[in-house]
Parts: structure tokens; C-alpha cells; sequence
């Protein structure tokens, strides 16, 4: 009898739980979910008081968006910056985190920690010279430029990713690949590379992420020509923000690839920002 | 492997890190002894402490001080605290729990342009957003968010993007509990609080450390949010430092005064930084 009360009482508490953590995401969730309606109402429907649950839902708004404002140029910005980037950055710390891992020496920890530090240098400090020097070298509002700028920003935390990743691969493997005869470049393309696409694959997912994100170097030095995805919905900061169903529509589109990219590696990405430190 | 080859694989990373850092640092603190504005073509000259002077004394000094520390300190405990108990809610299994971890963590992903925006426009917007109406529904004067609360609203926009992230780490750190201990503390009578302070709070430590370093590092610098919101205002209201310094620079092209609120961001941040790599950053390592 004692016991089956006790049952009962944690399932309505699990019950009542599981209902409050609900509420509390469909809250929390509500300001996208609403961006997301937005974007398929007309623009009197958006504004209409009180809000509208139900209405016909139109397409016309993502046309307007790719009509006006390129759309599709300022995407592709974002995803030649963000995979350019992402690129380079991996080939520049690949071989680095490698020998960093597998054959450290006394100066490794600092090298590393002084490399975190960097990241601690805040943009707007050196926001001056990098326009002055983009800008004598013609290459304001230019993606290579923006290419660049994402690669050395992220270049700290794609080390320490790849490092932890690095670390965790058995040293004997190496050995035994040695023995065996096998050159540095051949091992590293035949063990250490096989062994560690999971740890790579995640880091370039983190740096995607970070990269589409970015807004102070995008907004800062590009306009019509390397403006990236960032930089086109801050220009919707007025006065076309007071077209909420258009800002909406822009903003979906904008978001949707990355959103549903951080949905799928939620795990890896975990990883990646704590540097391996939680798993 | 010879020692040779290893600073040859790892030269590139530190050499372009090392210029990345000097040669913007240099010029940045060449151009703040320097009289500089891109709008009068005087001849670079040599200026003394007078951007230094310039950037303290201008009255958007401090205030923009005071926003940044307290912007920082707000969204931490923000964070901190609410991703803690979300983690703790969602830590035992109930329907659905996977899509609710979906829609918690997602703020994360969308863009801080877009973000700010949605907030501004759709949600904090005096007469039609969603929280005006809710104001006027309950019989409560609504108001103007950005105009009458600008630091508050940011403080709020920044801790809604930021909560999924202390959120997703320390969840993920929840997992990993020892399940064994927790269930034996449950059978010696321990209640829900002493497992939370004793166990649970202690397997957080480190984590806990981790957020607070990171969400340091990027808040600090805080820009987009202010940028499409308040530009800095009602007067200095929601003014923080790396928007001062970037109003001096491409809002009144003076190239000396922005290049000496730099310096001074770059101590700040390294004053910061140095509490926070001794307490977080050799933990790392391991």
C-alpha cells in the first residue's frame, strides 16, 4: 500500500515535471517560432492586435526578400566565407595540433594557452588597423579579406579542439605503425587522419557555426559586394524592421540552415566549445 | 619524428597567430600617441597622451565602463543560474524530452543580428509586440522597452541567446553524473537539496568554470545586439565599451581617439583574461 502511493507520487511528479519543462521550452522556443510564422503573414496580418494564430499563410515575403535585396548573393557570401574559412583554418591546424599531440614538447602547454589568449585580444581593440590595412590593400568589402579575418579569429579555439581530439588517440598505434615502417606524412595520412575525421568533422562543424554567425567583422568591412548574411538583416535594422512579415522572412532564411545544422551535432559541438574538457 | 619537422608543422599557426596579434596591436598603439582623423587630411603628427585624455574625459567614458561590466556580470548570473536549473529540469526523462532539448538549446544557433531584431521589433516593440500586448491584456501600462530599459532589454535579449549555452554544457556534463552515488546518497535519506550541493554541485564545478571563461570572452566585446537595437542609446544608456570605441571610429572617423579606447579595451580584456586563464585556462589542460 506504501509503496504504491510512493509509485504513484513520483509518476505525477515525473508527469508534472515533464509538463513544466514544456511550458518552459515552448516559452522559451516562442520568439523563433513566432519569426517563423511572421515570415508567412502579409505585413498588416504581422501587426495585427491581438496576435494571430491562424491566418492563410502567403510566400510572398521570401520572394520580396530575394527581390530587393539579393538574397542569394548575400548567402552565398555567408557560405563561402564560412566553408573558406573553416578550410583554411583546419589545413593551417592540422598538422600543428598533430605534433602538438603526439610529440609535446616543454613549451606545447604554453604555446597553446598563449594561443587562447589571442582570443581574449577584443575585435573592436584592433578594429582601426584592420580596416586601415584592408583598405590600403583594396580589400574592403571583399570576401577574401573576410576569409582571412574568420580564419585567425577561430584559428585558437580549432587548435585546442583538434589538440583534445588529438590527445585521445592511443600512442601505440603510432608506434606500431612505425615499426612498421611508415613515413611521418604516411602516417599521418593512413592512422592519425582515419582515426580522427570524427574530431576533425566537428571542429569544422563548430567553425561553420561561429563563422555564419559572426557580426562585428561582417558589419564592419563589407557592404554591397562581400556583405554576408549578418550584415544584410543588420541593414534591416531600420527602417524596413518595421516590415516585421519581410524582416521575418529574411531573418528564416538567414537562420534556418544554421539552426537546423546545431540541431544535428548538438554532441560534437559540445565538445568543441569546452575543448573537450566535458563530455 | 625529429624535433625539426615538428616546428616546421607548427610554424605556420604560431607565425601567422604571432602577426595577427602584433602587427594590429602595434598599429593600434602607434595611432593612439598619433593625431589621426580620416576626415581632416592633416599629416600624421605626433600627439602625446591627448587621445588618452580625449577618450577618459569624453562623458561616454564611464558610463560605457559601467554597461560593460555590468552587461557582463548580468548575462553571466543570467545564464549561470537559469542554465542550471533548466539542466537540472530536463536531466530525468519524460515524453518528448529530446524535441524540448531541441527548442531550448536553439537560440544558440540564430544569429545575433537576427536575434536582436526579432526581440526588438516583434516582441519589445511598445504597441504591437507580443509583450505590450500581453501588458495591456492583464490591464498594465506597456513600455517602451529600448527607450525606458535599454540596458535591461539587451541584458535580457543576450541571456536568452546565451542561457542554451550554459544549458547544452552543463546537461551534457548532468549525463555523465554518477547515477550509482546519487541513487546510494537517495537510500541514506539524502533529500534533493544535500544531492544537489554535495554531489551534483561539485561535478559541475568545472564546467560551470568553462562557461563563465567563454561567455566572458565574447561578451565582453558585445557589438551586434547594441548595433541594430539602441545604437548605444538613449544617450550613453546602452553604451558599452566596444560600441564607443566603434563610434568614434567609423561613426567620427577619428582614428587616434578610437585607437586609444582600443588599448584601453585590450587591457581590460587582458586584466580578465589573466584571472581567468590562472583559474579556468591550466585546468584544461589536464
Amino acid at each position: 500500500m506504501m509503496n504504491l502511493t510512493l509509485s504513484q507520487r513520483k509518476k505525477y511528479k515525473t508527469i508534472s515535471l515533464g509538463l513544466l519543462s514544456w511550458v518552459v521550452a515552448l516559452v522559451f522556443f516562442f520568439p523563433i517560432l513566432w519569426m517563423f510564422m511572421t515570415s508567412f503573414k502579409t505585413e498588416l496580418q504581422a501587426i495585427a492586435v491581438p496576435p494571430l494564430w491562424t491566418w492563410e499563410p502567403t510566400f510572398e515575403n521570401f520572394a520580396i526578400v530575394q527581390e530587393r535585396s539579393d538574397y542569394f548573393k548575400f548567402a552565398m557570401n555567408s557560405i563561402v566565407t564560412s566553408f573558406g574559412a573553416t578550410l583554411l583554418a583546419l589545413l593551417i591546424a592540422v598538422p600543428a595540433a598533430y605534433s602538438m599531440a603526439f610529440f609535446p614538447s616543454k613549451h606545447t602547454k604554453d604555446i597553446l594557452l598563449w594561443m587562447l589568449s589571442t582570443k581574449m585580444l577584443p575585435a573592436v581593440g584592433v578594429l582601426m588597423p584592420i580596416y586601415l590595412l584592408t583598405k590600403s590593400a583594396g580589400l574592403l568589402d571583399n570576401v577574401f579579406s573576410l576569409i582571412i579575418i574568420f580564419t585567425m579569429i577561430n584559428l585558437p579555439i580549432i587548435m585546442w579542439m583538434l589538440f583534445s581530439y588529438f590527445r585521445e588517440i592511443p600512442k601505440e598505434i603510432l608506434e606500431a605503425s612505425r615499426m612498421d615502417g611508415a613515413t611521418t606524412l604516411g602516417e599521418l595520412r593512413h592512422v592519425v587522419m582515419p582515426l580522427s575525421w570524427g574530431g576533425i568533422a566537428s571542429t569544422g562543424l563548430l567553425s561553420i557555426v561561429l563563422c555564419w554567425n559572426e557580426a562585428f567583422w561582417s558589419i564592419n568591412l563589407t557592404s554591397a559586394n562581400a556583405g554576408t548574411l549578418t550584415a544584410l538583416i543588420a541593414s534591416y535594422s531600420s527602417p524596413e524592421g518595421l516590415f516585421w512579415a519581410k524582416l521575418s522572412a529574411a531573418s528564416t532564411l538567414a537562420c534556418a540552415p544554421i539552426v537546423v545544422f546545431g540541431w544535428f551535432c548538438q554532441k560534437q559541438l559540445v565538445q568543441g566549445l569546452t575543448f573537450g574538457a566535458v563530455k | 619524428m625529429n624535433s625539426r619537422l615538428t616546428k616546421l608543422l607548427q610554424a605556420p599557426s604560431v607565425i601567422l597567430l604571432l602577426l595577427w596579434m602584433i602587427v594590429p596591436l602595434g598599429m593600434t598603439l602607434f595611432f593612439s600617441f598619433a593625431r589621426y582623423n580620416l576626415l581632416y587630411p592633416a599629416p600624421l603628427s605626433f600627439d602625446g597622451l591627448t587621445n588618452y585624455e580625449f577618450f577618459i574625459t569624453d562623458s561616454a567614458f564611464f558610463p560605457a565602463l559601467f554597461n560593460t561590466l555590468l552587461l557582463v556580470g548580468s548575462v553571466l548570473f543570467i545564464t549561470v543560474v537559469l542554465g542550471l536549473l533548466l539542466a537540472l529540469l530536463i536531466n530525468q526523462p519524460f515524453w518528448g524530452r529530446g524535441i524540448v532539448r531541441v527548442m531550448l538549446i536553439s537560440p544558440f544557433f540564430i544569429m545575433p543580428t537576427v536575434n536582436a531584431l526579432i526581440w526588438k521589433n516583434m516582441l519589445m516593440n511598445p504597441v504591437y509586440g507580443i509583450f505590450a500586448v500581453i501588458a495591456t491584456a492583464i490591464g498594465i501600462d506597456p513600455i517602451d522597452w529600448l527607450a525606458q530599459v535599454p540596458l535591461l532589454s539587451i541584458i535580457i535579449i543576450v541571456s536568452w541567446q546565451w542561457t542554451p549555452f550554459a544549458l547544452l554544457i552543463f546537461i551534457t556534463s548532468l549525463q555523465s553524473e554518477d547515477s550509482e552515488q546519487k541513487e546510494a546518497a537517495q537510500l541514506d535519506g539524502a533529500g534533493f537539496w544535500s544531492i544537489f550541493r554535495y554531489l551534483t554541485l561539485p561535478h559541475l564545478a568545472r564546467p560551470i568554470a568553462i562557461v563563465i571563461m567563454i561567455q566572458t570572452i565574447f561578451h565582453l566585446s558585445i557589438f551586434a545586439e547594441i548595433f541594430v537595437t539602441t545604437g548605444g542609446g538613449p544617450g550613453y544608456d546602452s553604451t558599452n565599451l566596444a560600441f564607443l570605441i566603434f563610434s568614434q571610429a567609423l561613426l567620427q572617423f577619428d582614428v587616434g581617439v578610437a585607437s586609444a579606447g582600443g588599448v584601453f579595451a585590450i587591457i581590460l580584456a587582458n586584466i580578465v583574461a589573466f584571472f581567468l586563464i590562472r583559474a579556468v585556462g591550466k585546468n584544461l589542460m589536464v
